[in-house]
């Protein structure tokens, strides 16, 4: 019996309101960390941080995120928001028409607890909901991010690992912690680094009791990477299958996978909001092209994460999630 | 029809010299502050649409206005009409749908469209701008228009199956409307196509876009073709089988270290040279600005050389706009008078400097 979990992989578009309301109050460029303190645009985030937390609950995800709404700069943001980086240049977001300031380490990157705090403001609001953390994983952050402390993509790897570990150690109690890693198919590691992103991982991981998903993007892992990446002691790995299938399928039947997976099905970067039953068609479609093992769990999910999109649109792309996952077992 | 054969229409009556470095645009220009107050009391429902439309127009005029007070050879509207480069388009064909703005970067938000049926055209609205502009301008309008590739990728398709199957239509569509245009009389489009610059392998993509594009077109209709930044190497040579008389591309913010890309295997169409760095608020100095034309004479003949800024000018404050187009034209015209008088060595047209 496979117990499907509807959840996204967080970084919410601003309620539409807020947009405005923020941005003339910011002004452009925040701060290090916009709406810090009590300020009136630290009560606009949380405003819209509820708004988000109420969206979920309200469409009957199994798992809420904080959403991440102060996350300006993407994935980037844990380390922009550290007193080790200084601002770097602005570059494009992947391979999309998205922008952010690229973080310049300069120095070891310390935790903040800014991401704890998110969790925990959420954690009031939606009381015994079960809550997912997001993170961008070890090998993300240090590939956007700029080195200029370490000198070694092995042990810059390492210490951003350590950093977001920190970060984890003070989360609140957190169900489940979603780890981002577009950069390893977008931008993979080459050879020697990809062997030490396991490690990388497991050094995150190993600092929560909650179930951790590591979850790429924008295409299938190379083999080599997914090889290694299966080193990783997590409880599920997670595939973009909007944007790829077959190499992904061909991964996972060639060295298997773990027992429970995410599976990106919704596609978080197109206004087109996709039928529940197609979106459960493909979830049964997966576990069909993987005859060799029965996966314990499916975490049902947006294929990227949803701020690409308007906000009606990622609201109603919520309610499909649920509703996939919302009826009978697989 | 090659570029050098259309590119004497733009030769003013007064030209002071024996050879012609087209001068142009490349776009949008700075808005007069002025607009953005109008616009604002507009969507405060303080302004009729009759009043923003009075002045829009307004703003039109004045920036053609500047263009030929700098001194161009072909003018502009500056794009004052125009809030961002795919909603324009997206705003003016059916099939499109806005279900509200999305983040570029930090709090930056644009209204991007939807694809939610089949595009097709309706009245046209190209030509409206052109007209305005035509009508208050003493030399010729240069009429941009966002190509259907970008269109294409920069907007959600719930529709099509490919970039391509969407951009195919939308270039039909943009057709018609350029074909409008050259019954009104322009004679000078430029289709701008940034996203190509993310994804130079879809060059075929833009090739078929620009057969389609440019269907039925007379002669005399000069066709620019730009994108900015991004790897050049990457699209060359397969531009030298596109179907247009100009390649625009921004090479001033770089110091022309993708020159060598256009020498071997030569650029056919004529260049279109930026001159001037769009993202760089100072103004630069006229010998600056004929060092950077005289580059271009490294990868074409005189006959071949259009000068124009790097991009679009619309995010630089205005005083910086005016006075970089005044010197770019300064500056084509220095090198003009140099080559009339036989002191540019064609084989050495920019020794390094020291």
């Amino acid at each position: 019996m496979t117990e499907l979990v509807a959840t996204t992989p967080g970084l919410f578009p601003l309620p539409d309101w807020a947009k405005t309301e923020v941005a003339d109050r910011a002004g452009s460029g925040g701060g290090r960390h916009p709406g810090d303190g009590r300020g009136a645009v630290a009560e606009a985030y949380g405003r819209a941080r509820r708004e988000v937390l109420d969206d979920q609950v309200e469409a009957g995800l199994d798992r809420i995120v904080e959403g991440q709404l102060r996350w300006t700069d993407m994935l980037a943001h844990p380390l922009v928001a550290s007193d080790a980086t200084e601002r770097g240049d602005v570059r494009r977001y992947y391979e999309n028409n998205n922008f952010y300031r690229a973080p310049r380490v300069v120095a070891e990157p310390t935790p903040t607890g800014a991401v704890a705090e998110e969790l925990r403001a959420a954690r009031d609001h939606v009381g015994d909901a079960p809550l997912q953390a997001v993170l961008p994983g070890p090998y993300s952050l240090s590939d956007l991010a700029i080195d200029d402390r370490y000198g070694d993509p092995a042990e810059f790897l390492a210490a951003v690992a350590e950093f977001l570990a920190g970060e984890v150690e003070r989360f609140p109690e957190v169900e489940t912690l979603f780890l981002l890693e577009p950069s390893l198919v977008v931008n993979p590691p080459g050879d020697d680094l990809d062997a030490r992103v396991p490690e990388a991982v497991d050094v995150v991981a190993d600092a929560t009791d909650a179930d951790v998903v590591v979850y790429a993007y924008w295409g299938a892992l190379e083999e080599k990477v997914y090889a290694h990446l299966m080193d990783a002691t997590v409880e599920a790995l997670g595939f973009d299958f909007v944007t790829e299938q077959d190499r992904t399928l061909y991964n996972v039947t060639e060295y298997g996978t773990t027992d429970a997976i995410a599976a990106g099905v919704v596609d978080g970067q197109n206004t087109r909001v996709e039928d529940p039953e197609t979106v459960r068609e493909r979830v049964d479609w997966i576990d069909e092209r993987v005859p060799a093992q029965e996966f314990d769990r499916v975490y049902v999910t947006a294929s990227t994460e949803l701020f690409y999109l308007p906000t009606t649109i990622a609201r109603e792309k919520l309610g499909v999630l649920a509703a996939a996952t919302g009826e009978v077992e697989a | 029809m090659t570029g050098a054969e259309n590119r004497e229409q733009f030769r003013p009556a007064d030209h002071p010299n024996d050879h012609f470095l087209l001068t142009t645009v490349v776009g949008s220009y700075p808005r007069p502050t002025w607009l953005a107050r109008a616009r604002e009391l507009a969507e405060e429902g303080e302004f009729s649409a009759d009043d923003l439309a009075e002045a829009h127009d307004d703003a039109a005029g004045l920036v053609a206005r500047e263009h030929e007070e700098a001194g161009l050879d072909t003018v502009s509207d500056g794009e004052v009409r125009r809030d961002e480069m795919v909603e324009h388009v997206a705003a003016n064909v059916d099939g499109f749908e806005f279900y509200g703005p999305v983040k570029v970067w930090d709090h930056n938000y644009i209204k991007k469209p939807s694809v939610v049926r089949e595009v097709s055209g309706g009245d046209p609205w190209l030509v409206d701008e052109y007209a305005f502009a035509r009508d208050v301008a003493s030399r010729p309008v240069k009429v941009s228009i966002t190509g259907p590739y970008t269109l294409a990728r920069w907007s959600f398709d719930e529709v099509y199956d490919s970039d391509a199957a969407l951009a195919a239509d939308l270039a039909d569509i943009l057709n018609a409307e350029v074909r409008a245009l050259a019954a009104a009389g322009a004679r000078y489009v430029q289709f701008d196509e940034p996203a190509l610059a993310a994804e130079p392998d879809d060059h075929p993509v833009v090739g078929e876009c620009l057969d389609r594009l440019v269907a039925d077109l007379p002669d005399e209709m000069r066709v620019s073709f730009h994108v900015c930044y991004g790897d050049y190497g990457r699209l060359q040579p397969a531009v030298n089988d596109f179907p247009i008389d100009e390649f625009d591309v921004e090479l001033c913010n770089d110091d022309y270290e993708q020159l060598p890309t256009f020498e071997d295997p030569p650029l056919e169409p004529d260049l279109g040279l930026g001159v001037v760095d769009a993202h760089a608020a100072r103004v630069e100095s006229v010998a600056e600005i004929e060092a950077n034309v005289r580059q271009g004479l490294r990868v074409v003949p005189p006959e071949k050389l259009t000068v124009s800024p790097d991009c679009g000018l619309k995010l630089l404050p205005r005083d910086v706009a005016r006075g970089k187009l005044a010197n770019l034209v300064t500056a084509a015209r220095n090198v003009e008078a140099a080559l009339d008088a036989g002191e540019i060595d064609l084989d050495d047209p920019a020794p390094a400097a020291d």
